[in-house]
């Protein structure tokens, strides 16, 4: 099963890039998504039922060669688009990491031992994310890409390739969960990296192709610390796999270096500051690219990685870079969030922000800090997602992604309103899920007497409130006499949209089970030791209660105005309005058309005023911390 | 059990001691400016009469979104006073503003979208306070359940005084005193009308003047909750200090006049940064 989940999806890409766009090609996307779905479930009901911890391929020499000739003709590919494009710098790093590798398992320096593929309930949690919620973008994509080239003319319909680098993707993140050996995740890692680079890149647009020169070199560059790493644990300390770095890495402060280099890869992959830009370049690509790169996949690589180094990282300077890191981008992001207008562009500051939180956790290095990351990576895969998806989905029916034009969608666009509406209250209230994680990851800070983290936290969460609350608040506006919109998607995106708005409202009642069965296992493995609840089980029931609540909210109200009949008036503009509530007659006799904005702060965090000090502090922060730690060790 | 019978206790008495507290302010203000002043019951001949008034609302999802302020108000209420978890009770106070904003958003109305901006940028401006202090009491008795912070040897603010202080500066915004209230104001002075509640009102109006009553109560709980330790006199302490917070603020509220928004939160966010963070940094060092 793990082999058919790592070579399937490479496989469905091969023939869709040979399928011409068309009824027979959307089927076979359906299908493979099912498939995959079916297997992810298959596996991990048997991973759950036959115990975890899974070891294969211990000899694995062909495998190996093969691999080292795919990398090569990986770099291969970098050096032809670099030399096309004249970014020779990008070719430049793709050399000087693949080209150490292959010397070194040439001239058979690389160290060997320990089994390639390990599956633990990490692994399991991450191929449900992986597979179900990238699977569900993988859906969408199918309708969505055909609207898009009916709105887009200029653009060249590219879509077979569209959907085979999909399914790439998700063939080297199942690839990446899998793997233990640190060159196995590297090649994943580097075939991420250039899917990405191909995917944003789509629609051949110059700003397509200067964003996504960008998010090529800023992940060679993660991937050069990565291959260093490789280079060092494999010469230096005879270790081919990532547990044993963990083990050797827990307490002591020989591994610090592969787990510092490793660290920077995860935080260049994660677009923490001062990486982030290339995230926020993607968003020129199709919306489905930017829902897999910022909920299910790629930014998910880097934290995932993190999140394994995490023992290592406690209470030790690679702790330190990484925690500072991610609470600064968590807190910084989300006043940059504020003076957004465009949607894609929020949630692209508040992938970001969000983590940034979860770097944080995983460098905390503590039991209940890696709880609270783990779960804010699921939940926050399931909200991200719905959101793109249905900004996506606004954007083919009104021709707009700005939030500001999405006022009053309640009454234009019912449906997809309700699913943004569940999507943001998952992404910041309570009782929902990334709230819950918050909550632990706060408890967590604490608890490690990190006061800057806690800091950072409640400083950033203020902000994010504002942000979400505001796009809330433009989505309810109710404006008289406007028409309803007529439904544009097609069956396939409104089955994506319901089952992950769905998923969101499911995962918040049903997280303490996933919890107690996938989580609290691994890590009681990772740390050795048992731990008590991390959110008490009263109250969990009191937010079980505000759920019902909310459920039965409409009743309530009912009740509480006694059936008195409303009288409906039009809003009120200093009695000046003339006949609706858009109009007014101004001071020169006049009738004025109203105009409701939000507010967006320029003056205090728009992008100019605090970017570039953030980027300037975070690489200093980072240079800093990385000199002082690895040469403390040397 | 005894749970219920705090909970209804809340439910019944919090209105009442809401109510006389809203008179108690409007009887002193009207004494600053040398005024007589309406007696003490007036707010309760207020109330009884927005609530028998017909609603006059601007669309059909208005009252339902106030309808959930309400109740989550109440909510919150109820968490903190049946002795539940400090941080809990702050989020649930959080969904039920939003529901408040959204009521004024959803109203297509300048006043009352400039009123929710408005109380969004109030609503960043205290919430790190809030949750600093929530995080000082975990600090200083190890729990965040108000059940048991009750139960210590001395009180806390001891060793909050910071903590203290800058929860009294957000409690301006909380209890809409002027100089920070900027988003909905009870004096008539205001540019915007009414702000956030420009288009309630009947007894729609009436929820939104009842749930404040709720939150009054419920942000004077959480001053007392400062003081009261195992004494039994730490009990009436902590009515003699909320009471004093009361009349500081309502003091406040009649001696600064209205501040711009910027200026609110940024003073807020440094106030919070320096006292809140200074007692944290401590008292990380010490426990």
């Amino acid at each position: 099963m793990i082999v058919s989940l790592m070579v399937f999806p490479f496989i469905a890409a091969l023939i869709l890039s040979m399928l011409k766009p068309g009824k027979l090609r959307d089927l076979f996307v359906f299908a493979s998504c099912v498939l995959i779905v079916v297997t992810v479930t298959a596996f991990s009901v048997s991973a759950l039922c036959n115990g975890r911890n899974q070891s294969y391929l211990v000899e694995t020499q062909l495998l190996d060669k093969g691999m080292l000739l795919a990398e090569l003709g990986l770099m291969g590919l970098v050096f032809y688009y670099s030399f096309r494009h004249k970014q020779y710098y990008a070719a430049l790093l793709s050399a000087a990491q693949t080209l150490p590798i292959a010397w070194m398992e040439l001239s058979g320096r690389s160290a060997e031992g320990g089994s390639h593929i390990v599956v633990d309930d990490l692994t399991v949690i991450m191929c449900m994310v992986v597979g179900v919620v990238g699977c569900l973008i993988c859906v969408y994509a199918v309708g969505y890409i055909r609207e898009y080239h009916k709105h887009h003319p200029e653009y060249k319909d590219r879509s077979s390739f569209f959907f085979s680098m999909l399914f790439v993707f998700l063939g080297a993140m199942f690839g990446l969960v899998f793997s233990s050996n640190l060159t196995w995740i590297y090649f994943f890692w580097e075939i991420t990296s250039i899917c990405s680079f191909l995917l944003i890149g789509y629609n051949q647009s110059e700003e397509a192709i200067r964003n996504s020169f960008r998010a090529l070199w800023m992940n060679l560059l993660g991937g050069l610390g990565f291959a260093v790493a490789i280079l060092y644990s494999s010469m230096v300390l005879d270790i081919a796999n990532i547990q044993d770095l963990v083990t050797l890495g827990t307490g002591s402060q020989t591994a610090i270096i592969p787990v510092i280099l490793l660290a920077f890869a995860a935080l260049t992959k994660s677009a923490q500051m001062p990486f982030s830009r290339w995230l926020l370049g993607a968003m020129v690509a199709p919306t489905p690219t930017s829902a897999l790169l910022h909920s299910a996949t790629m930014v998910k690589a880097g934290v995932y990685l993190l999140i394994r180094l995490s023992p290592a990282l406690y209470g030790n300077l690679a702790g330190i870079m990484v925690t500072t890191i991610g609470g600064f981008t968590f807190f910084a992001a989300s006043l940059l969030a504020i003076s957004q207008s465009d949607g894609k562009k929020v949630l692209a500051y508040s992938t970001i922000s969000n983590l940034g939180l979860i770097t944080a956790c995983a460098g905390v290095g503590l039991h209940e800090a890696v709880w609270a990351g783990i779960l804010l990576l699921v939940f926050h895969a399931v909200s991200k997602s719905l959101m793109f998806l249905s900004v996506g989905a606004v954007e083919n029916s009104t021709g707009s992604r700005n939030i500001e034009d999405m006022h009053g969608l309640i009454v234009k666009l019912p449906k997809l309103a309700f699913v943004m509406i569940v999507g943001i209250s998952g992404m910041f209230l309570a009782p929902f899920g990334m709230l819950i994680s918050k909550w632990a990851a706060l408890k967590a800070f604490v608890d490690s007497k990190s006061i800057l983290l806690v800091i950072f936290l409640v400083f950033g969460s203020a902000s994010t409130l504002f942000y979400w609350g505001k796009w809330l608040g433009k989505l309810v506006a109710v404006i008289h006499r406007s028409e309803r919109l007529p439904d544009k998607l097609e069956k396939s995106d409104w089955f994506s949209i319901y089952t992950l708005a769905f998923l969101v409202i499911a995962l918040c009642v049903s997280f303490p089970l996933l919890s107690t069965y996938l989580v609290q296992p691994f890590l009681v493995q990772m740390f050795h030791e048992n731990l008590a609840a991390v959110i008490s089980s009263s109250d969990l029931k009191t937010m079980f209660l505000m759920l019902c609540t909310i459920v039965i909210l409409p009743v309530m109200v009912r009740l509480l105005t006694f059936g008195k009949e409303n009288k409906i008036v039009i809003s009120y503009m200093g009695g000046a309005n003339s006949g609706d509530d858009r109009h007014f007659t101004d001071s020169f006799g006049q009738e004025t058309s109203m105009y409701l904005a939000n507010w967006y702060m320029e003056d205090l965090f728009g992008e100019k005023k605090i970017l570039r000090p953030s980027l300037v502090l975070a690489s200093a922060g980072l240079i800093v911390l990385m000199i002082v730690a690895i040469g403390g060790v040397i | 059990m005894q749970i219920m019978i705090k909970v209804v206790l809340f439910l019944i008495l919090a209105p009442v001691l809401g109510g006389l507290l809203s008179g108690f302010d409007r009887k002193i203000g009207a004494r600053f400016q040398g005024r007589q002043g309406p007696p003490l019951l007036q707010p309760f001949y207020d109330l009884h009469k927005l609530f028998s008034k017909q609603s006059v609302v601007v669309n059909g999802v208005q009252d339902f979104l106030v309808g959930g302020f309400f109740v989550f108000v109440i909510f919150t209420g109820c968490i903190f006073f049946a002795g539940g978890d400090l941080l809990l009770v702050f989020f649930a106070l959080t969904l039920a503003e939003v529901f408040l904003i959204m009521s004024a958003s959803s109203a297509n109305s300048p006043y009352s979208a400039m009123g929710a901006q408005r109380e969004l940028v109030q609503m960043m401006a205290y919430e790190p306070m809030m949750l600093l202090a929530a995080i000082g009491f975990y600090i200083a008795t190890g729990s965040f359940n108000v059940s048991e912070i009750v139960h210590t040897a001395t009180p806390v603010i001891a060793v909050l005084p910071g903590m203290f202080f800058g929860f009294l500066y957000i409690l301006t915004i909380k209890l809409r005193k002027s100089p920070f209230d900027i988003s909905t104001s009870h004096h008539a002075h205001q540019e915007m009308v009414k702000g956030l509640t420009t288009e309630l009102s009947g007894n729609v109006l009436a929820l939104v003047e009842l749930a404040g009553w709720y939150e009054d109560v419920l942000l004077l709980g959480f001053v007392g909750l400062f003081i009261i330790n195992l004494e039994w006199w730490s009990i009436l302490a902590a009515v003699a200090v909320c009471i004093l917070c009361y009349f500081l603020e309502i003091f406040v509220d009649n001696l600064f006049p209205r501040v711009k928004w910027d200026k609110m939160l940024g003073s807020t966010w440094l106030v919070t940064l320096v006292a809140g963070g200074i007692n944290l940094l401590v008292l990380t060092l010490v426990y």
